[in-house]
């Protein structure tokens, strides 16, 4: 029969202590056999009853001060003394040791205690007992010996960052027991390691990083950085918890990189600068990694990387100019060329040192928007400087002229062509005077079109859909309208020719008119050539046709841009001379065998004297002396009288006597000035009409934003303006506020 | 008609006066119309002791609202007379000191600037005035300005503006009256006119 007595207290404890001594037998290792079953059933069941009991029988209170006591004692007889005096690696693998044995005595106890767990401490609301174990262990043990602790495993972990093999498995189950004991965070471990760890982590790396600042070179020093950062990274993976990773790698990040950044990037011998210089792609690539780790890094980076592509950008520029000058002195005297070598080689040079940076945008710099913006901003620095009077926005036009016209002095293959021009169409985002560019672009595919000059229609007009792409349908639509005026103008000459044969009207020579439409081309001056009456005759016939054919419409006649086939019958051989109108107007005159002088010449032919010296100096000063000068020379005089040569000749049968084209720049700085007179006008006035009342700084900063795609209007030039429209009324000031102005409807 | 006569104290009053305004206003009259002509003018100036270019015909054309430079119409000429009560040329010659006071005040000065302005638009549809005059104007409206000396040096050596506009003209007004004679508190990012940035350009170039 069940005993139905209860059992006291002191009985029941006295079988419990048996139970709790086999237990720390066992767990200081001395000879003791494990628990059975039945033992364990008995120590249960023994709480059990003790817990079950009415009272005042009932011992859950007593019970729970004596489990709590057990730990207490033990730690006290057994473990303290253990850990006592010990430093280093044997106080921390001694602590393992402990704190594993604790874990094995508190899983046991509790297991026996169990009970309480269920109702006991619930009802009390108590810790439960595996907490109340570790608490233990932490009031007891851990607060004891925890500085003393992490000061040992602070040494330790140095020692590793110099590069000595150390225990890691002991450090991971050390720091366990700071994580274990935080009792569900990380509270311990932060405030009794961990922030330890970063003061003594930060006085490492503030030390050697003032050693390696001056005694490596900056790629070492790079590498010296990349590595303590991985070194760090692993450190936590073997034995830290996550959390500090990010904290830790900030201290490196700050000691190393931060810190000393500008001392390290400017280093004399290695610095940026040095890198760049020596294309030392694989540092800077580094170098990107490491400065992109910290917020605001990559700025003097940035910034080294712009000011050096400025200067090889300035270099190709002064270069550039130093030649133009060099040939200048050379060629004094000589009529301007056009397309000299050096312009073509300066835009190539620009576009090999953009195709050169972008790659290392794109390679060391990861694609990064700072550095694309570096680079474009050192372009634009440096791509709206003069190279010898000529603008950036010339000699790429100039440029693109060389490779679209028949006999250009580039010879590439199709696509090498496609290719270049591609790249020049991409660095026209770096100018500004767009329009500019647009004006000396559309001058020279006149030429082009005109004298038959273009050597592949393919390529004019892949590079205008690029240019249309990239710059706007505004900036292509007259260029286009050019390239169908063309096509139009065919289809008008055979009509002509038709109508001539319906009409059965003939000519004494063949002609052939391009009929052009204003607003597309570029402004010629119409002159009043006195043109030979056979020209007159075609020039009245097709007048007559025209007007016939088309009503509302106005022909201006402009004869520099014609050409002329012109048979000279020669004393030696006929030859057939290819040259403009004009100078076939010329050379007309002096059909009759007569000798002219110059000022005869100029009273015939009605032109002026630039004109008229050009005419000249081509037909008898130049490769083919079709007219004779007296006195002979190189240059013509005011007061030389010419004589046709009649015994001009060449072993070919056809000859091509060149003009040298006017220098235009004048006129299209000119012309583009004028427009962006008007650009800024209707920018005004259309800002003015939308918004009725700005302000002056507002509406300035309007019309810059609008014009921004072609030029950069000057603020002066804007304000003239504005001046401009008050007096013609357009708009007012305000008689309240002088900055602001009124839209005058 | 017995009917309209009434008041006749306050009236014959009104009528005596205007009577002598009238009288006065004939005796330099042109000949050729309604008017005091060039002629009358000075001979009007004699009278009343001042110098034709003097400041104060300038005051008081401003005062009789004279459209046109050098003439006074008869409307003009009676009805300034009248406010300001100089029924005769001893009471005209009284009242010019006090319009040189009223045209202190900054006010009147305001519409006496601007009047001056215009004043000087002799041809019809005429908008500027040529630097010359403009000069003169500035001297006669605004002696005392510590602008002025400058400004004239800086008008004669640049050959930018042959002319000065109503725009112009009124901003240099505001210019008087708000920018330090060491031009310190200018900015040149506000709307003033161009004419003033370079002016100020002047300025500090010429320190």
């Amino acid at each position: 029969m069940a005993d139905k007595r209860p059992m006291e207290l002191e009985a029941g404890w006295s079988l419990m202590r048996r139970g709790i001594e086999k237990l720390k037998k066992l767990l200081e290792n001395e000879p003791e056999e494990s628990f059975t079953a039945q033992e364990y059933m008995t120590l249960y069941t023994t709480i059990y009853n003790m817990c079950t009991q009415k009272p005042p029988h009932d011992y859950s209170k007593e019970l729970y001060e004596r489990y709590k006591q057990s730990f207490s004692t033990y730690i006290a007889e057994r473990v303290l003394p253990s850990l006592k005096g010990g430093s280093g690696e044997f106080l921390l693998k001694e602590l393992c040791k402990r704190w594993t044995n604790h874990k094995i005595m508190v899983r046991w106890l509790s297991r026996f205690f169990n009970y309480l767990d269920r109702y006991y401490i619930q009802r009390q609301n108590l810790s439960n007992l595996n907490d109340v174990g570790l608490l233990g262990f932490r009031d007891d043990v851990y607060n004891e010996i925890k500085k003393r602790t992490k000061d040992a495993i602070l040494v330790i972990i140095d020692q590793e960052r110099e590069g000595e093999q150390v225990d890691r498995a002991l450090l991971k189950n050390v720091l366990e027991v700071y994580i274990s004991l935080g009792m569900g965070n990380l509270d311990t471990y932060v405030r009794d390691f961990e922030e330890h760890l970063l003061i003594g982590s930060t006085a490492f790396y503030k030390r050697k990083a003032a050693q390696w600042i001056e005694e490596d070179s900056c790629p070492d020093y790079m590498i010296k950085a990349e590595d303590s950062l991985r070194l760090e990274e692993e450190r936590v993976g073997n034995y830290l918890h996550i959390n500090t990773k990010p904290k830790l790698l900030k201290v490196v990040e700050h000691e190393v990189l931060s810190t000393f950044e500008m001392q390290l990037l400017e280093k004399e011998q290695s610095g940026c600068a040095v890198l760049l210089q020596d294309d030392k792609k694989e540092h800077l690539a580094r170098m990107y990694r490491l400065y992109n780790r910290i917020k605001t890094g990559l700025d003097p980076v940035s910034h080294i990387f712009r000011k050096h592509v400025e200067s090889e950008g300035m270099k190709i520029v002064n270069q550039a100019a130093e030649d133009a000058t060099a040939k200048k002195e050379k060629d004094a005297g000589k009529p301007s060329k056009e397309g000299g070598a050096h312009e073509q080689q300066f835009v190539r040079q620009v576009i090999e040192l953009h195709d050169k940076y972008l790659l290392y945008v794109t390679e060391c710099f990861a694609n990064s928007s700072l550095f694309h913006k570096a680079l474009k901003e050192a372009f634009e620095h440096f791509c709206n400087k003069s190279v010898a009077g000529a603008t950036t926005a010339e000699l790429m036009a100039s440029f693109c002229d060389n490779l679209l016209k028949k006999g250009g002095t580039e010879k590439l293959s199709d696509e090498a062509i496609e290719d270049t021009l591609e790249k020049v169409v991409k660095l026209l985002a770096y100018i500004s005077d767009r329009d500019l560019f647009a004006e000396f672009y559309r001058k020279k595919l006149a030429r082009r079109l005109l004298f038959d000059k273009s050597s592949s229609d393919d390529h004019e007009r892949a590079i205008l859909a690029r240019l249309k792409q990239q710059c706007g349908a505004q900036f292509t639509s007259k260029m286009e309208g050019m390239v169908t005026d063309l096509q139009l103008a065919r289809d008008k000459q055979q009509q002509f020719e038709e109508w001539r044969t319906n009409q059965n009207k003939s000519l004494k020579i063949d002609l052939i008119v391009t009929v052009l439409t204003t607003g597309f081309w570029p402004s010629y001056k119409a002159t009043d050539l006195a043109l030979p009456q056979e020209m007159v005759d075609g020039v009245e016939q097709f007048k007559e046709f025209y007007e016939a054919s088309v009503k509302h419409r106005k022909l201006t006649w402009i004869y520099s841009l014609g050409n002329c086939h012109l048979k000279g019958n020669f004393d030696a051989k006929p030859i057939e001379l290819v040259i403009t109108t004009s100078q076939a107007a010329l050379l007309l005159l002096f059909n009759d065998g007569e000798q002219l002088t110059y000022n005869e010449v100029k009273e015939r032919l009605n032109a002026g004297d630039d004109d008229v010296l050009r005419l000249l100096h081509s037909l008898s000063c130049a490769k083919h002396k079709v007219l004779l000068k007296e006195p002979p020379g190189k240059t013509i005089a005011k007061t030389d009288s010419f004589r046709l040569n009649v015994k001009f000749t060449d072993r070919m049968r056809r000859v091509k006597i060149p003009l040298p084209p006017v220098d235009e720049r004048k006129k299209v700085v000119e012309d583009v000035d004028k427009d962006r007179r008007y650009a800024i006008d209707a920018a005004v006035v259309r800002t003015m009409k939308s918004r009725k009342v700005l302000k002056h700084q507002q509406l300035v900063l309007e019309v810059v934003q609008q014009l921004q795609r072609m030029f950069h209007p000057d603020f002066r030039l804007i304000k003239k303006r504005i001046e401009d429209l008050i007096s013609r009324e357009y708009l007012e000031r305000d008689k309240e506020d002088p900055n602001t102005f009124k839209y005058m409807a | 008609m017995l009917r309209k006569v009434r008041k006749t104290t306050s009236r014959s009053a009104v009528t005596k006066d205007d009577n002598k305004v009238e009288a006065m206003f004939q005796g330099y009259q042109d000949p050729s119309g309604d008017t005091i002509g060039p002629e009358g003018v000075e001979r009007l100036c004699q009278d009343l002791g001042v110098d034709p270019a003097d400041r104060k015909v300038l005051i008081l054309a401003w005062k009789l609202g004279a459209q046109r430079m050098g003439y006074f119409s008869r409307a003009e000429f009676c009805s300034g007379c009248r406010d300001m009560k100089a029924t005769d040329l001893t009471k005209l010659r009284a009242a010019l000191p006090g319009l040189e006071d009223e045209v202190a005040m900054p006010s009147a000065f305001q519409s006496f600037f601007q009047f001056a302005f215009r004043f000087c638009l002799t041809e019809p549809r005429q908008k500027i005035i040529d630097v010359d005059t403009a000069v003169q104007m500035l001297q006669l409206t605004m002696p005392h300005e510590a602008h002025l000396p400058g400004f004239t040096q800086f008008l004669q050596d640049q050959t930018e503006y042959k002319s000065i506009n109503q725009d112009q003209w009124t901003s240099f007004g505001r210019f008087a009256q708000e920018i330090r004679p060491d031009c310190s508190n200018y900015d040149e990012s506000q709307a003033w006119p161009l004419i003033l940035d370079n002016f100020v350009e002047w300025c500090l170039n010429h320190k």
